[in-house]
């Protein structure tokens, strides 16, 4: 085992351990708030194979999310699945969706692209709107009314342990995502994480080392749209409701900020990124109440972070680890 | 039929205002190569801008329109130098991202600076109809598309028979060889936000006194620009104004005449638009298909 994977193996296990010993420290509404971190978390890593790994841009995933909570929705609420068991079939429909929508986008590059998905972004709301019969409509899915399926109403037992249920959700979306990152770095170090990194940095020399272009961005955007479909079904477990302005294109381009502030084609930053995407909005209402001054705060943070951080919180990380350990040669993720 | 050609003078009016936007987003991409998302809310900004100099200053329209270009140009330039230049050069994705920055920050400081109270914005054209041959046609219509036009054809002159235009041409053309005959490529490129932003501008005010003004009034027009823009070529500007044209037209008869689109999935056909544009002809109706040296 190399020095490199030795360390990722370690900082992987500092954070599974911080991550679960958390909630003894937290209240129970801060463990619901880094409850979203974690779904956050999910959906970004997924990004983040897609954009940092792949270059394609996507300013659509909250439409990927949609599908994924929708999944959850309409199994738990027409079909009485319990909650857990629909996350699978969550990240199955939506990775599929991925593949069927990557398989045209595919063609297309850069900003081409981040307009077609931001199309699919926009267009999302109103089209679950469009099929009342299927999605509820605007009136949304409630899932509050099943509560043998979830354990919103009844706290929970897990190894003889009453479990609430924030910390519940606490601990059910850590173990997604936790889960999430492990399976991200074991596709990421090898064979396919090569190829989607040879796709980003030229798709001349990708193609003349006998690598399937279309294969490759297709299999990203599949692989990226499952993640998103984990994370909306942890979405819509967790707000216990769906409705089409659950999954507004804010949240799409909300995603799409947090993995640029994290750093593209790092694993390291993603959770300053989820951190970022929960809190950013909440720290920029306390700095002033009166209307739309939290979007200006906002605004121009993230104007600053884009200048001053040209590599995100990955890129920060790994300068200060060169200046700290100058001399060794690091091997990135 | 009557009925049929007062949609389409309708449908043209509107399509008017998303070509200028969309003409926006062109001069943009043409001079930095990226889309510049805050595009609506700028142009919001700039209807705002008027509107608070006709209502609390006692500008009359003409000379409250004549002093909003110009801020809006002054702004645009500036939005460049400030935060567009130092990262244009990196990658795009850092320039979106600097543009959804300006989104939010724009908007919000709409809603800080004037309220996200919804306001009516005087029309300069009457609301009265003319008869033309058995059709109804509103002066407000027909003013709107006038306008789009006449400020598409000034435009087309300052690029085409100037000589900073053709500076400003060959700036998004070919940067380092412009530089080398002495152009000012930063400035050239600020000099395009700077159009653009007036663009705007034009497109928010036409686009106020039918839909009345607030902070996200222009989010829906921009989604039609976006169409607009890749329908016609996202490089070409002629494309932008037709692209225009012919989304507002088809999207309005598409609304009245087919009962399933109605008012509520017009926006999803505009996107439909794109993303069969961008599959079938990724250059758009009058964009050249880039070739790639590799």
């Amino acid at each position: 085992m190399s020095r490199a994977t030795l360390r990722t193996l370690l900082l992987f296990a500092v954070l599974a351990v911080t991550a679960f010993a958390l909630p003894a420290f937290l209240s129970d509404f801060r463990a619901q708030q880094f409850a979203y971190v974690a779904i956050y978390l999910v959906a970004l890593i997924g990004l983040n194979i897609l954009t940092g790994y792949t270059r394609q841009i996507s300013l659509g995933h909250g439409a990927f999310m949609a599908i994924g909570g929708y999944t959850t929705a309409i199994l738990m609420a027409d079909h009485g699945v319990k909650d857990i068991v629909t996350i699978p079939l969550a990240i199955i429909v939506a990775g599929a969706a991925g593949v069927l929508f990557g398989l045209p986008a595919a063609r297309l590059s850069g900003l081409y692209l981040a307009l077609a998905t931001f199309a699919i972004a926009v267009a999302t709301p109103a089209v679950i709107k469009k099929f009342e019969g299927f999605t509820g409509g605007g009136s949304g899915i409630n899932l509050f009314g099943t509560p043998e399926l979830t354990a919103s109403l009844t706290p929970v037992k897990i190894i003889g342990f009453d479990v609430n249920f924030n910390n519940w959700l606490y601990y059910l979306s850590w173990t997604v995502a936790l889960i999430g990152y492990v399976i991200a770095w074991l596709i990421l170090r090898g064979r396919t994480g090569r190829a989607f990194r040879a796709v980003r940095d030229s798709e001349t020399a990708a193609v003349s080392s006998g690598i399937s272009l279309t294969r490759t961005k297709v299999l990203a955007f599949g692989i990226s749209a499952a993640y998103a479909g984990a994370a909306g079904a942890l979405f819509a477990i967790a707000t216990t409701f769906v409705n089409p302005d659950t999954f507004p294109v804010a949240l799409s381009i909300f995603l799409l900020v947090g993995v640029v502030v994290s750093g593209l084609g790092s694993l390291t930053g993603l959770i300053v990124g989820a951190v970022f995407i929960q809190f950013m909005p909440l720290w920029a209402q306390s700095v002033s109440k009166s209307p739309g001054a939290p979007a200006v705060v906002y605004g121009v943070i993230l104007i600053l972070l884009i200048l001053a951080l040209p590599g995100g919180a990955s890129g920060l990380i790994s300068r200060v680890l060169q200046l700290t350990r100058r001399g060794q040669n690091f091997p990135k993720p | 039929m009557a009925d049929f050609f007062q949609q389409v003078v309708s449908g043209l009016a509107s399509g008017g205002v998303y070509g200028a936007l969309a003409l926006a987003i062109v001069l943009i991409h043409r001079a930095t190569g990226v889309i510049n998302f805050a595009q609506g809310e700028m142009a919001t900004f700039s209807t705002y801008i008027a509107w608070t100099l006709t209502t609390n200053h006692g500008f009359s329209y003409w000379p409250a329109f004549a002093v909003t270009l110009l801020v809006s140009f002054v702004g645009g330039v500036g939005i460049h130098q400030a935060v567009i230049r130092p990262v244009e050069r990196g990658p795009q994705i850092r320039v979106v991202i600097i543009t959804i920055g300006l989104l939010l920050l724009i908007n919000g400081l709409m809603t800080w600076i004037w309220s996200g109270e919804v306001r009516s914005v005087p029309s300069p054209f009457p609301t009265r109809t003319i008869d033309v041959g058995g059709v109804a046609i509103s002066v407000q219509d027909i003013g709107t598309i006038a306008v789009c036009l006449v400020s598409v054809a000034v435009l087309w002159a300052f690029f085409q028979f100037t000589k900073v235009g053709l500076a400003l041409r060959a700036a998004a053309v070919n940067p380092a060889e412009a530089r080398l005959v002495g152009v000012r490529v930063p400035w050239m490129l600020g000099l395009g936000w700077g159009l653009a932003a007036v663009l705007g501008a034009i497109a928010g005010m036409l686009t106020a006194p039918s839909v009345f003004l607030d902070p996200n009034m222009m989010q829906a027009v921009l989604i039609y620009a976006f169409a607009a823009a890749v329908l016609g070529g996202i490089d070409s500007p002629v494309g932008a104004v037709v692209g225009g044209l012919m989304l507002g037209v088809g999207l309005n008869l598409l609304g009245v005449y087919v009962g399933f689109v109605g008012s509520d999935l017009r926006l999803p056909a505009a996107l439909l638009v794109i993303l069969v544009v961008l599959l079938v002809r990724p250059a758009g109706l009058f964009g050249k298909p880039q070739v790639k040296k590799v």
